[in-house]
């Protein structure tokens, strides 16, 4: 077995020593988190097993309990998270092309984004909370319907996927943070910046999944009378 | 540095593009939700859904110039979600076939 | 023998020392010894659970503990076996240690990322012991709803927990092995030039990412039902018992190949090894793992035939489940037939890795019989369906466990094990495996059903042969555990290739270096090509 690959070479961010070429490593990096995001697929689509099942089993009830819900908010929300993908996507086009302070502006308005959408989500949730639509709560009451029990388990849904989905989102506004910390410091440049592009892939599924979860849970038969 | 990635770069412009045709797409969803279209609303509301993820996939996560492997990964992906809900549904969609109790 | 020689080369082993130097390592070698360690202890807690089941079975009252005690007895040894031993087992420390070296690459992918995935398996593990000293949990490992979150008063959630946070540990594992059988093979390692054992690891790295994460979303949402009172699972509110159960099927059934599939790796590779030629079909071996993988995940609904899934649901299962028979008589098959004419030694993996076919064989066909709708409803939970999947986790996954433990140790310590008493304990362990199991199957007919601590008196006979099996068993697992340990220091030192074996594991030194190889070997030949096999080769008789 002849041999001319040597076996040591001096370790860097960008080239890990059980790599050979930063090629391989930004390949090996980015193929990670698309599997990484295919188990988030699969973790997400127990809830959507759910949603799909219920859904089915009691459309008249989820469409009444998806009224309830506020339309308004809903989109403008929706709206705030798809800017915030194309300003992470700007960031990595910034990293794209080296350009350091472009990297940090664009995902300083990422993180800005994120966390307006985590607020207005939050504000949701208490209003729920007020309107004693939450799931847990003894007081619990969705009116037009004398079906409580299938209410709650929209309710249920509705917590737990928008729920699942900010935590989500929580864990991306930390990723930022550390990148954009990392970006100041100087970290990133043209020829390495593969931790903003994999968190970029990151926000965007959590996106993805949002596209998914507005008109599952708040655009349910809206045409019918209340 | 040697070992570089070569790399496609999208303009501004094309980000600005997909940026509006997503939030045209939300506003069309909403909208389309309010008028009676009966069991087509929620095949509508998906097939929306399904184009903005396909803009956000092929556009921002690059997966326009990704290799081969990403792509299959994907939808293997989708294809399992798909398995989840499909092989589910034969139980659920079945359940009151035989007019007996449990079955 | 000269023990200065081990230790003058720089290995793994002694190129830096401390604990320190353990529990912060990124080397995939010893994090795969950390899981030896941990898994072994699991392994011996599960053990002392199930002496505790057989031993209270020995008599048909339920005089040793009470029936809630029992009732804990099971969930725990089958919550601890199940997700603590034999999901990570051959994957987190053969495949762990041998998937890099075989493929010819100085470490995983992601070394941090695989030191994290043991970490999230101690700290799975130290929840699940948690929940266990604190009362334990009685809901069996399956957490059935609604009991599991409505009536059960034990420690469901901790339990729970426990399971989630070590089946990141899982699907971290199966992500790092994929992401490095595609980027990281050495130069002329082409897919079918990988052994057998790297495809098995492979396929499962796609179980373990593709179906984990749906039984993760499942436990948070019977956590969730058991805290929140959701609904989704709760009959009263209108939802459905039996959708948690598609739910935890979907990953649970592939779930068994998690455990069997890298086993069956093993298989491969011993079997070629001791009859010294190529695994025959190799092809076929190769995509038959990835067959399974796939098939593996349209099953799941041959557990519900009498949880009142509909009658038609249960037909398509039915029909699918066959299909898993194919690609596993595949393999079967074409291990049988590379023993033909094959120069056949009989050391001691060997005849671990003969024990697996025969059990495994068995176990496979019996789970034809469950797959069965018709069959299926007179011996759904009764100690048949028990018998099969010991005879596939037990005389399958342990048995190649045990087998591959053997045939690497040279490798992995530097050190051969004792040869007779090691054919001693791999016979001893046969029959009293045979002996525990083979009288369940007969139990499961004649309508005993699992989960009892008490039973009429005609059931007697069997469950004593079954109990004095599994004093046996626990012999058999006991001697290596013992002279394993014992040969670390006073075992022969063992040459690089002892088995003369082709593997690139075995061109390099005993116990490898810490980047696997001196210079990055680049791959000229098929996988198991016995032809220019160089190194000395120790007659085993």
């Amino acid at each position: 077995m002849a041999s001319e690959v040597h076996n040591a070479h001096v370790e860097s961010l960008a080239l890990r020593e059980q790599f050979d070429t930063e090629e391989q490593q930004k390949d090996a990096s980015t193929l990670g988190m698309w599997i990484f995001l295919i188990t988030e697929i699969m973790f997400f689509g127990g809830m959507f097993a759910a949603y799909t099942i219920y859904r089915s089993a009691y459309p008249t009830v989820f469409a009444i309990a998806s009224s309830s819900l506020n339309v308004t908010v809903g989109a403008i929300n929706t709206c705030v998270l798809l800017l915030s993908s194309f300003t992470m996507v700007m960031a990595v086009r910034a990293g794209q092309l080296g350009q350091r302070k472009m990297i940090v502006f664009f995902l300083i308005l990422t993180l800005v984004f994120g966390c307006v959408f985590l607020g207005v989500k939050a504000y949701e949730w208490t209003e729920k909370y007020e309107e004693h639509h939450m799931p847990g709560q003894a007081a619990f009451h969705l009116e037009g319907t004398p079906l409580q029990g299938p209410a709650k388990i929209f309710f249920s849904l509705y917590f737990a996927m928008t729920g699942l989905h900010a935590a989500h989102m929580v864990v991306g506004v930390g990723l930022l943070s550390v990148i954009i910390f990392q970006t100041m410091k100087g970290k990133f440049s043209a020829d390495y910046y593969t931790p903003i592009d994999i968190s970029g892939l990151y926000w965007h599924f959590v996106d993805v999944v949002w596209i998914f979860l507005y008109p599952l849970l708040y655009l349910i038969d809206r045409h019918l009378p209340k | 540095m040697s070992g570089h990635v070569h790399e496609h770069i999208d303009s501004t412009k094309t980000y600005v593009v997909v940026l509006l045709a997503l939030l045209v797409a939300t506003v069309v969803t909403t909208l389309v939700a309010f008028v009676d279209l009966g069991n087509f609303s929620v095949v509508v509301a998906l097939l929306i859904a399904v184009c903005k993820m396909m803009l956000v996939a092929l556009f921002f996560m690059h997966v326009r110039y990704s290799t081969r492997l990403t792509k299959l990964v994907l939808i293997g992906g989708l294809l399992w979600l798909a398995i989840l809900l499909l092989l589910t549904l034969t139980d659920f969609a079945t359940r009151g076939w035989l007019n007996t109790a449990g079955k | 023998m000269n023990t200065a020689a081990v230790q003058e080369r720089t290995n793994y082993l002694n190129e830096s020392y401390g604990l320190k130097s353990w529990l912060l390592t990124k080397d995939h070698k010893r994090i795969a010894v950390l899981y030896f360690i941990t898994i072994s202890v699991f392994f011996a807690m599960g053990g002392v659970f199930a002496s505790l089941i057989r031993t209270e079975l020995l008599t048909p009252p339920g005089d040793l503990v009470s029936s809630e005690t029992y009732n804990k007895l099971f969930t725990m040894h089958g919550v601890i076996m199940v997700f603590f031993f034999l999901i990570p087992s051959v994957p987190a420390t053969m495949g762990n240690f041998f998937l890099p070296i075989m493929i010819g690459a100085r470490d995983l992918a992601f070394p941090r990322i695989n030191l994290l995935s043991w970490y999230l398996l101690i700290v799975g593990g130290a929840l699940a012991i948690f929940a266990m000293v604190a009362g334990g949990v009685d809901t069996g490992w399956t957490f059935y709803t609604p009991y599991s979150t409505t009536y059960s008063n034990s420690y469901v959630i901790a339990t729970a927990l426990g399971i989630f946070v070590a089946g990141f540990s899982s699907i971290l594992t199966g992500l790092n092995f994929i992401v490095t059988v595609h980027r990281m093979r050495a130069p002329g390692m082409t897919w079918f030039r990988m052994p057998l054992f790297v495809w098995a690891n492979y396929a499962t790295g796609v179980i373990q990412v593709l179906g984990t994460p749906v039984i993760a979303v499942t436990l948070v949402l019977v956590f969730c039902e058991r805290v929140f009172h959701i609904g989704i699972f709760d009959p009263a509110l209108g939802g459905d018992p039996v959708l948690f159960q598609h739910l935890f099927w979907f990953y649970s059934h592939p779930a068994v190949y998690i455990m069997v599939l890298p086993a069956m790796g093993v298989i491969s590779e011993l079997v070629s090894t001791f009859s010294r030629k190529p695994v025959f079909g190799y092809g076929f071996v190769a995509f038959s793992s990835m067959a399974i993988a796939v098939i593996g995940f349209l099953v799941w609904g041959h557990h519900l035939f009498v949880s009142g899934q509909s009658l038609y649901a249960g037909l398509v299962f039915s029909f699918l489940s066959y299909f898993v028979a194919i690609p596993s008589a595949i393999k079967v098959f074409n291990w049988t037939a590379t023993l033909y004419k094959g120069s056949i030694s009989y050391a001691t993996p060997m005849l671990y890795a003969f024990g697996f076919i025969g059990l495994f064989t068995i176990g496979g066909l019996t789970g034809l019989f469950v797959a069965s709708l018709g069959m299926d409803v007179h011996v759904t939970d009764t100690y048949f369906v028990i018998a099969h999947f010991h005879y596939v986790m037990v005389g399958g996954t342990i048995m190649a466990y045990l087998g591959g433990v053997h045939y690497w140790w040279p490798k992995m310590t530097g050190r051969m094990y004792p040869e007779g008493w090691a054919k001693l304990s791999a016979l001893i362990v046969f029959i009293g495996f045979n002996l525990t199991f083979f009288p369940q199957f007969i139990l499961g007919y004649l309508g005993m059903p699992r989960r009892y601590h008490a039973y009429p008196d005609e059931f007697q006979v069997l469950h004593v042969l079954s109990t004095a099996g599994a004093s046996v068993l626990a012999v058999g697992y006991l001697m290596p555990a013992i002279y394993l340990f014992w040969s670390l220091r006073y075992g022969e030192v063992a040459g690089a290739n002892p088995w003369g074996a082709p593997g690139l594991e075995w061109q390099t030194a005993s116990p490898p270096p810490t980047h696997n190889f001196d210079k990055i070997p680049v791959v000229t030949q098929e996988a198991y090509d016995f032809s220019k096999v160089a190194g000395e080769v120790i007659e085993v008789g």
